[in-house]
């Protein structure tokens, strides 16, 4: 890994503001949605997963992460 | 006398943009946000010395000529057509010319024109601050992730600033869009770097984000804005690195802590 890509999660249209509470969760879901869709490892989903870990704090995604395995995950999947 | 004065030239300036003592102005701008700031900060002020010149001089006026021996009876005048036009109109236009130029500044602010390069995310703990640089994952654990922490005041280094310089800097790169998602893990928080002219409060259980786009290679001193107990202004330091050296940097980083 000597040389790194610069590629991050792009400006998104839904999400102008300031606010990105809501485009960090919204891709995260995306992922999970296009995985239910697509099976397990599709490959087209990556970019999904990319965006989320460039805009969740890693903390957030671990507590989601672990709602889903107990089926308690607030979020439509 | 001229050791006394360079001196204190070598310690305001050392730093470059850090605060330094005593400072009156703005720290010199590194993003053309700050230049915004400050140029409409000038604007301002050019109407501020107008009017403070202006109604100063009137003030002054009235005390000077209201006088018991000289001047016992005032003046009774009760309408005039043309000073009341004249001092309706004029506090009316010159609000318009501070508005302008502050709504062009604030709307700009917000808008994310082009798409970032890279995100960081700060994440304000309440008494150090970590960084995930998170652009370059392949799955949820792995995440280049460090803490920064000021340097006590009992230990820094000749030529450190005092409760300034972190043992971990956020490395970005100049010139290039950057994102920074700003939220805290437990109390409130503000990121905030005066010369790169960014104030960005971290909100419990939400995510803020800000656009820089660093102008000039350096070391950017900031502190955290919210007040919440003791140690509480936490210090923020941004080095930005050119572009070719970016890459390396961050790699190194990741590969020592990947292994
Ligand atoms: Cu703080």
């Amino acid at each position: 890994m000597a040389e790194i890509e610069l590629k991050t999660a792009p400006a998104d249209f839904r999400f102008p503001t300031t606010n990105q509470t809501r485009h960090c969760f919204t891709r995260y879901i995306e992922y999970h949605k296009c995985l239910n869709a697509k099976g397990e490892d599709a490959a087209e989903c990556q970019k999904f997963a990319r965006y989320y870990r460039s805009l969740c704090p890693v903390e957030w995604v671990e507590r989601w992460n672990e709602q889903r395995e107990n089926g308690t995950f607030p979020g439509p999947l | 006398m001229i050791e006394v004065f360079l001196e204190w030239r070598f310690l305001t300036i050392a730093p470059c943009d850090a605060a330094e003592p005593w400072q009156l102005g703005s720290q010199d701008a590194a993003t053309p946000i700050m230049q915004g700031i400050i140029d409409l900060h000038h604007d301002i002020f050019f109407f501020l010395i107008l009017i403070f010149v202006f109604v100063s001089r009137m003030l002054v006026r009235a005390l000077w000529h209201f006088h018991e021996q000289k001047n016992p009876i005032p003046q009774r005048i009760v309408h005039g057509t043309t000073i009341e036009i004249i001092r309706t109109i004029f506090p009316s236009i010159i609000p318009m010319f501070i508005a302008i130029p502050s709504f062009a500044l604030l709307y700009s602010m917000d808008e994310v024109v082009v798409d970032p390069a890279i995100t960081i995310k700060a994440i304000g703990h309440q008494w150090y601050r970590s960084y995930e640089y998170s652009d370059y994952n392949s799955s949820d654990e792995q995440s280049l992730t460090f803490d920064s922490y000021t340097i006590p005041e009992d230990d820094p280094e000749l030529g450190q600033s005092r409760l300034l310089e972190v043992d971990n800097r956020v490395v970005v790169p100049a010139k290039t869009h950057l994102r920074m998602i700003v939220t805290p893990a437990d109390v409130p928080h503000s990121w905030a770097v005066p010369s790169s002219g960014v104030k960005c409060d971290a909100v419990p259980g939400r995510s803020n984000q800000t656009s820089i786009l660093v102008q000039r290679e350096g070391v950017y001193y900031g502190q955290c804005s919210e007040i919440r107990g003791t140690n509480h202004a936490f210090t923020i330091v941004v080095e930005a690195v050119p572009l070719k050296d970016y890459g390396s940097r961050v790699s190194n980083q990741f590969i020592l802590q990947t292994n």
